[in-house]
């Protein structure tokens, strides 16, 4: 089971930040990677095992489940239900908490999977950077623009 | 109940910040609020329970105790006793997180209380602001300036003398020596213990004729014990001097007068609990717990044959299973065996020299058989094992003490449907929370009077050899406990 755990600080507050990221269909709004994304089944994208399917920029899909979304805790989990990344038992976690020094938001983004031990250090690379960073990048792009 | 909570960024790594707020005993350095602190009793400031003494600049004073302590999750949680605020069941928990972007730290401070009515909002301002965020400022100007050194670790004896059986080489009961041995200071994470009472159990035996290779000549032996702490070395938050703790602990080295070993794998034993009990039934307990409650789950109404049934694991998974419901059948080498075990809750105990009980197990279930056979004794009733067992039913094989169970034939087990678990017992033990949750469940079992102990054999530990060779005879009821 490999772990990658990935914070950032968001010049935002936290209900604007989840207001944003609480949309499972929403990725394409603010994440680099997302070309396009559908919720299957024309379930709402906000009921707990929705499937969200996604295009990237390279071309390709991903599909993913949406195992839990607090409002409260301000919290979803998802996992991968397929992918060409070739991992296993994928299970992600965003999570925001209020900074209230400075009404700024704390936001943690971690998964837990399997995969090959050789392919284990470029995975948690790719998607601790690639996927989860990125993302943070541009939540602090879409928020420094207003 | 009120709660307060106040968040902020530092602009330091996380392990730099915990450093600081980890010393208890910390804040006159870096709090604004605080003009003077010392920890009661000369206690270390990062140990669980010590109580620290605040003297605050607008002259009041507080009172509290460290709760709870984690380097590994950088969690820390304390309550007042007394001060001269009316702040009431005021328990309060700092929490630090890394943030990986930046190599930043997010600091968490939030509190649950009462005051007196009407003054709700006047003290939810001051602890928020006057303790709280005044906390962030006054630690982000004390960073800058450059922190102090870290707290000293406790002072720790060196090297004690003490006596210990020595296996000489794999063998018969004859290569038992009993010396004098070196017990190092704890290092970190470790506790030493002067240990009052030895429990010995049949992989002891296995240890000691090599069938086990878990040692190398010379080595000392034994996986059991129950005494109080000397001492402890850094980072060990759970323990104290003078506490009353045990162990079953994987790796052999417990026939000893004193011993020093990681202290995750050590338990405290309730209070008024005695020693000797704790070693005669921790291990046992915590293997008859796994047995009926994790690798089988043991349901009311289901048939069970439990082996050497008034032996020391035996007369603990007769007197649960009975507990739970199970109708329980027992295999006994003796008429004085076969009473007790009856006296602690085997229904039906069947005496047989020879390891012979099908029949019997067919006659007292009607032909259908046993739903789980517990079995300690390996080898010499494996065959008639697979007889025994009703179809869909479990052989729990956790003992070997005949010698190893021969190979699994599945030709066999498909006849019935069988299922084969081959469990041990420091596989579930390894991981920390859940082996205090099995030594606490032994424990409240002893105490709620469902599970008695009595210890019939207890010898001194010079003579360990006497009690192998008293275990391997079959003369043995019950635990076995060594007096060190």
């Amino acid at each position: 089971m490999i772990r990658v755990y990935t914070s950032s600080v968001i010049e935002a507050s936290a209900d604007a930040v989840w207001a944003l990221v609480r949309d499972f269909n929403g990725l394409p709004k603010w994440h680099p990677s997302i070309a396009e994304s559908r919720i299957e089944g024309n379930w709402p994208a906000d009921r707990v095992g929705c499937i969200r399917n996604f295009r990237l920029q390279d071309g390709g899909v991903i599909r993913e489940q949406l195992l839990s979304l607090s409002d409260y805790d301000l919290q979803c989990t998802y996992s991968i239900l397929e992918s060409a990344m070739g991992v296993e038992n994928y299970v992600a976690t965003l999570k925001l908490t209020p900074v209230t020094d400075g009404g700024r938001t704390f936001a943690e983004w971690s998964a837990e999977f399997e995969a090959p031990p050789a392919r284990e250090r470029k995975l948690a690379e790719d998607i601790g950077q690639g996927v989860f960073q990125a993302g943070f990048d541009a939540l602090k792009g879409y928020f420094g623009r207003r | 109940m009120l709660k307060v909570t106040r968040s902020a960024v530092i602009d330091a790594p996380v392990e730099q910040v915990w450093a600081v707020l980890r010393d208890f005993n910390s804040h006159d350095a870096w709090h604004p609020a605080v003009a003077k602190s010392h920890i009661e009793n000369g206690e270390a400031a990062d140990q669980v329970g010590c109580v620290r003494n605040f003297e605050l600049r607008d002259g009041a004073k507080v009172r509290e105790q460290l709760l709870a302590l984690s380097d590994q999750d950088f969690i820390s949680t304390y309550c007042i006793l007394d001060a001269t605020v009316p702040l009431r069941r005021y328990v309060a928990t700092v929490t630090l997180k890394r943030v990986t972007d930046g190599n930043r730290t997010f600091w968490h401070w939030q509190s649950t209380f009462e005051t007196p009515p009407g003054r709700e909002r006047e003290f939810m301002d001051m602890v928020g602001r006057g303790v709280y965020e005044a906390g962030f400022e006054g630690l982000r100007r004390y960073l800058r300036q450059g922190p102090r050194a870290a707290i000293a670790p406790r002072p720790t004896a060196g090297e004690m003398s003490g006596q210990a059986v020595i296996l000489k080489a794999f063998g018969g009961v004859d290569q038992l020596a009993y010396e004098n041995v070196a017990v190092p200071a704890p290092g970190p994470g470790e506790v030493r213990i002067r240990q009052h009472a030895v429990g010995v159990n049949f992989i002891d035996i296995y240890v000691r004729r090599g069938d086990y290779r878990m040692v190398t000549p010379p080595a000392p032996i034994g996986m059991e014990a129950a005494g109080t702490v000397i001492d402890v070395g850094p980072n060990v938050h759970r323990f104290l001097p003078g506490d009353a703790v045990a162990y079953a602990y994987g790796v052999p080295g417990a026939y000893a007068t004193l011993r020093t070993l990681p202290a995750e794998q050590v338990v405290p034993v309730p209070a008024g609990m005695e020693p000797e009990t704790a070693a005669a039934v921790l291990f046992k307990g915590m293997t008859a717990e796994y047995l009926l409650h994790r690798v089988h789950q043991l349901r009311a109404g289901e048939t069970i044959l439990v082996h050497a049934a008034a032996g020391g694991v035996g007369l603990l998974l007769c007197q649960w299973a009975r507990h739970i419901g199970a109708t329980v059948i027992g295999t006994v080498s003796s008429e004085e065996k076969a009473r007790i075990a009856r006296e602690h809750g085997c229904d039906r105990p069947l005496v047989t020299r020879d390891y012979r009980f099908t029949e019997e197990v067919k006659a007292l279930t009607g032909g259908r058989g046993v739903d789980v056979v517990f079995d300690g004794i390996g080898h010499a009733a494996a065959a008639e094992n697979y007889e025994a067992l009703a179809v869909t039913g479990h052989w729990v094989s956790y003992g070997q003490a005949t010698g190893a169970v021969p190979a699994i034939d599945p030709a066999r087990q498909a006849a019935k449907s069988l299922r084969i678990s081959r469990p041990v017992l420091f596989h579930y033990t390894g991981d920390v929370r859940r082996l205090n949750e099995m030594a606490k469940h032994v424990f409240e079992m002893v105490e709620r009077g469902i599970l008695r102990v009595a210890t019939r054999h207890r010898m001194p530990l010079n003579a360990a050899a006497g009690a192998h060779r008293a275990m391997e005879e079959r003369q043995t009821i019950g635990a076995v406990v060594l007096a060190a």
